[in-house]
C-alpha cells in the first residue's frame, strides 16, 4: 500500500501561473522598460501618422461646427439627439473596464489583472476624454460651456443641481479624475524603475520628475498600498454609478423606451461588456506587436471572454425584459415603441444589435473558441459594433417616432457625424499609440509581486 | 519614524530574495532598530509586521475628508437651489435629496480621491528630488531586482562597526555606507 499522500491530483484548484516562462525580477524590468526604452518602431510613425490625421480631421470638423452650428449634423425634429450621444455613450461604456479591472478585481483579489490593468486604464481615460469631447461640442454655444460647471458668476445663477445632464458633468468629470489619479499612482513606482535605468539625462530628469523621488522602501509602500486600496475602494462604487448615470439621462425623460427603471443595471453591463471587447482587441495586438505573449497570456484573454459571456447573457437579458416590460406594462406607447425598434424602418439596426450582442459571445461556451486567438479577436470587433448598435437603437429607434405621427420623421447621419466618429477612434488610438510609447505598459511592479519567488513564504527564493 | 533626513550616512545592505529580506527585517525590528527601512521592487506580503510598523492612517485621514466632501456638496446644492437661486422645474421640491445624491456622492468621491493620492505622498514625504540613498551606484537596482536594508547612523542603535558586521552575520552583501554628499 502506498504511504504517499502527496500523489493526490486536484485538477480543480490547479492554476496556471499567471506569468509564463518563470522570468526573474530583472527579465520583467527589462522586457517591459525595453519597449518604451528602444529606438522608435517605424510602424510606430506609419500607425500614429494615420491616426493622428484623422485625429486633425475632428479637430477640424470641431471648429467647422462652431462656426456653423450643430445643423450641420443629420439631427432633425423630433430625433434632436443622435451619433453624438450614440458616441459619447458609446466611449463612455469602453472605459468602464479599465475601472473595473483596477478597483473591482482589485478587490476580489483576481491577481491576474496586474498584467492588463496598466494599458486597460490608459484605454479608460482615452475613452473618456473622447466621450466628454461629443456632448461638450453638443451644447450649440461652446464658449459658454462653462455655465455647467457651479461657477459664481455675473448672472447670480446656477445650474439645476436635480437635471441629470447636470449629474452627468460631475459623474464623468469625477471619473476622468479619478481614474487619472489611480492609473498615476500605480506609475509611480514603474516609473522609479526607468528613472534607475536612464542613461541620458533629459530621461533621467522627466522620469525623476514623475517618479517624485521613489525609492521602494516598505515604509513608502506601506502608506502606498492603503492609497491604493483605497482608490480601489472609490472607484468601485464609480464603475457602477457612472454609467446609471447616464442611463438617467434616458430613464428620466418621458420618452417610451428611455423611461424604464431597468436603465441603470442594463447600461453598467453594457458598459463592462463593450469594456472588455476594446480592452481585448487592443490586448490580443500589443502583446503581439511587443511579444507579450508570457506576460498577457492565453489565460488571461480566456477570462476577459468569460467575463463578456457574461455580461453579453446581462445585456441579452436586458433586452429581453424591455420587451417583456413593454407588453406587460400594457402602455401602447411602450408597447409600439418596441415593437417599432424590432419590425420599424431601423430593425436592421435593432438585429445587428442582437446579432452581435446577444448571439456572437455564445461561442464562448466552447473553451476551444474561448482560447483561439482569431475568434476572440474576431468576437470582440463585432462585440464593439453591436454595442456601438445598441446606443444607436436606444437613441434614435425611441425617437424618430414620437407621440405625433406628423412629425415622425428617418434619421440618416450627414459627412460631419460620421467623420467626427471616426476622427474620434484617431484621437483615441493618437493617444493610446503615445502611451505605448513612452510609458511601462505593464504594471512592472505589480507583475512582479505576483510572480512565485515573490511570495515571502516561497522557499528558497529565486529560482 | 524614519528620519532620513539626519546628519550622517546610511548604511545599505543586500539581500538575496524577499524571504531573507522578510528575515533580515524581523531581526533587525528585534534588535531594537527603529531607523530602518526595506526597500524592494514591489511590496512584500508580511513586510509591515516584521518590520513592526503600525497599520497606515492613510485610511483615516480620507474617511474624514470624504465625508467632508459629501456634506460640502450637498451644502452646495441646497445653498444654490433653496437660498440663493430658488428656480421651479417642473414643479419639484427646491430641496430635493434624491436628486441631489449623484453630485453629493461623486464630490464625495473626487476629494476622497485626492486625498488618497496627496495623502500618501504627504505621508511618505514625496516629492523628495534629493536622498542621500541616491548616491549609491548599487541602490539603483533597488527598483528593479535588488532587495536592501537601509539603517540610519542617527538609529540610537546604530555603531558603524558592529552593525555592518551583525548585517553580514544576518545574511547581508554588499554592504556599504552611503553618506551624504
Amino acid at each position: 500500500m502506498s504511504t504517499s499522500v502527496k500523489t493526490i491530483d486536484t485538477p480543480v484548484l490547479h492554476e496556471e501561473p499567471l506569468i509564463r516562462g518563470n522570468p526573474t525580477f530583472d527579465a520583467v524590468t527589462e522586457k517591459i522598460s525595453a519597449i518604451a526604452e528602444a529606438k522608435t518602431p517605424k510602424m510606430w510613425y506609419v500607425a500614429i501618422g494615420i491616426s493622428s490625421s484623422l485625429m486633425l480631421m475632428l479637430f477640424a470638423m470641431i471648429l467647422y461646427l462652431i462656426w456653423e452650428g450643430i445643423g450641420i449634423w443629420g439631427l432633425n425634429i423630433p430625433v434632436g439627439w443622435g451619433w453624438a450621444i450614440v458616441n459619447f455613450v458609446f466611449w463612455v461604456g469602453i472605459g468602464h473596464a479599465g475601472t473595473l479591472i483596477s478597483a473591482i478585481l482589485f478587490l476580489f483579489r483576481q491577481k491576474w489583472r496586474t498584467s492588463i490593468n496598466r494599458f486597460a486604464e490608459a484605454m479608460t481615460l482615452f475613452a473618456v476624454i473622447c466621450a466628454l469631447i461629443f456632448p461638450g461640442i453638443h451644447v450649440g454655444r461652446i464658449w459658454v460651456a462653462y455655465w455647467m460647471i457651479p461657477l459664481p458668476n455675473q448672472m447670480v445663477m446656477w445650474p439645476n443641481f436635480r437635471s441629470p445632464l447636470l449629474w452627468d458633468i460631475f459623474a464623468v468629470g469625477t471619473y476622468f479624475t479619478v481614474s487619472l489619479l489611480f492609473w498615476y499612482t500605480g506609475l509611480i513606482p514603474d516609473l522609479a524603475t526607468m528613472r534607475d535605468r536612464a542613461k541620458t539625462k533629459i530621461r533621467k530628469l522627466i522620469l525623476g520628475i514623475f517618479s517624485l523621488g521613489w525609492r521602494g522602501g516598505n515604509r513608502q509602500w506601506q502608506h502606498y498600498e492603503m492609497a491604493y486600496l483605497l482608490l480601489a475602494g472609490l472607484s468601485t462604487p464609480l464603475v457602477l454609478s457612472v454609467h446609471s448615470v447616464v442611463s438617467t439621462d434616458f430613464a428620466t425623460s418621458v420618452i417610451p423606451g428611455w423611461h424604464t427603471t431597468i436603465f441603470p443595471p442594463y447600461f453598467v453591463a453594457g458598459a463592462i461588456f463593450s469594456g472588455f471587447a476594446m480592452v481585448s482587441t487592443l490586448a490580443i495586438i500589443t502583446r503581439k506587436i511587443y511579444g507579450l505573449e508570457n506576460f498577457i497570456t492565453v489565460n488571461h484573454l480566456e477570462k476577459m471572454n468569460k467575463i463578456m459571456l457574461v455580461t453579453g447573457m446581462m445585456v441579452g437579458y436586458a433586452y429581453g425584459c424591455e420587451f417583456f416590460i413593454a407588453w406587460y406594462g400594457g402602455n401602447d406607447y411602450e408597447r409600439f415603441a418596441f415593437i417599432n425598434r424590432a419590425f420599424g424602418p431601423y430593425a436592421w439596426a435593432y438585429w445587428t444589435m442582437i446579432s452581435c450582442n446577444v448571439l456572437v459571445p455564445q461561442i464562448f461556451w466552447s473553451k476551444k473558441l474561448r482560447t483561439s486567438i482569431p475568434v476572440m479577436f474576431i468576437a470582440a470587433l463585432l462585440i464593439n459594433v453591436g454595442m456601438w448598435f445598441e446606443r444607436f437603437v436606444i437613441v434614435v429607434s425611441s425617437l424618430h417616432r414620437d407621440f405625433l405621427p406628423s412629425s415622425w420623421d428617418y434619421y440618416t447621419p450627414t459627412v460631419f457625424d460620421i467623420g467626427m466618429f471616426v476622427g474620434s477612434f484617431g484621437l483615441f488610438f493618437t493617444l493610446f499609440l503615445v502611451f505605448l510609447r513612452f510609458v511601462p505598459i505593464i504594471a512592472m511592479s505589480e507583475v512582479k509581486g505576483v510572480l512565485p519567488q515573490a511570495d515571502s513564504h516561497h522557499e528558497g527564493g529565486h529560482q | 519614524m524614519n528620519k532620513m533626513h539626519s546628519k550622517g550616512g546610511v548604511m545599505l545592505a543586500e539581500f538575496e530574495n524577499p524571504v531573507k529580506l522578510l528575515e533580515a527585517a524581523q531581526k533587525l525590528r528585534d534588535a531594537g532598530y527603529k531607523n530602518f527601512d526595506c526597500h524592494s521592487s514591489f511590496p512584500i506580503h508580511g513586510m509591515d509586521q516584521a518590520m513592526g510598523l503600525k497599520r497606515s492612517p492613510l485610511g483615516y485621514i480620507v474617511f474624514v475628508i470624504a465625508m467632508l466632501g459629501l456634506l460640502g456638496g450637498i451644502t452646495l446644492e441646497w445653498w444654490t437651489s433653496t437660498i440663493d437661486y430658488p428656480l421651479v422645474i417642473s414643479g419639484k421640491p427646491f430641496f430635493s435629496y434624491q436628486a441631489y445624491g449623484p453630485v453629493a456622492f461623486a464630490i464625495m468621491v473626487l476629494s476622497g480621491a485626492f486625498v488618497a493620492l496627496f495623502g500618501m505622498l504627504a505621508l511618505n514625504k514625496l516629492p523628495m528630488y534629493y536622498h542621500k540613498l541616491f548616491n549609491s551606484r548599487n541602490f539603483e537596482r533597488a527598483m528593479n531586482d535588488g532587495f536592501f536594508v537601509s539603517i540610519d547612523a542617527a538609529d540610537p542603535n546604530f555603531d558603524q562597526k558592529n552593525t555592518g558586521k551583525w548585517l553580514e552575520e544576518i545574511g547581508g552583501k554588499n554592504i556599504e555606507m552611503v553618506e551624504a554628499e
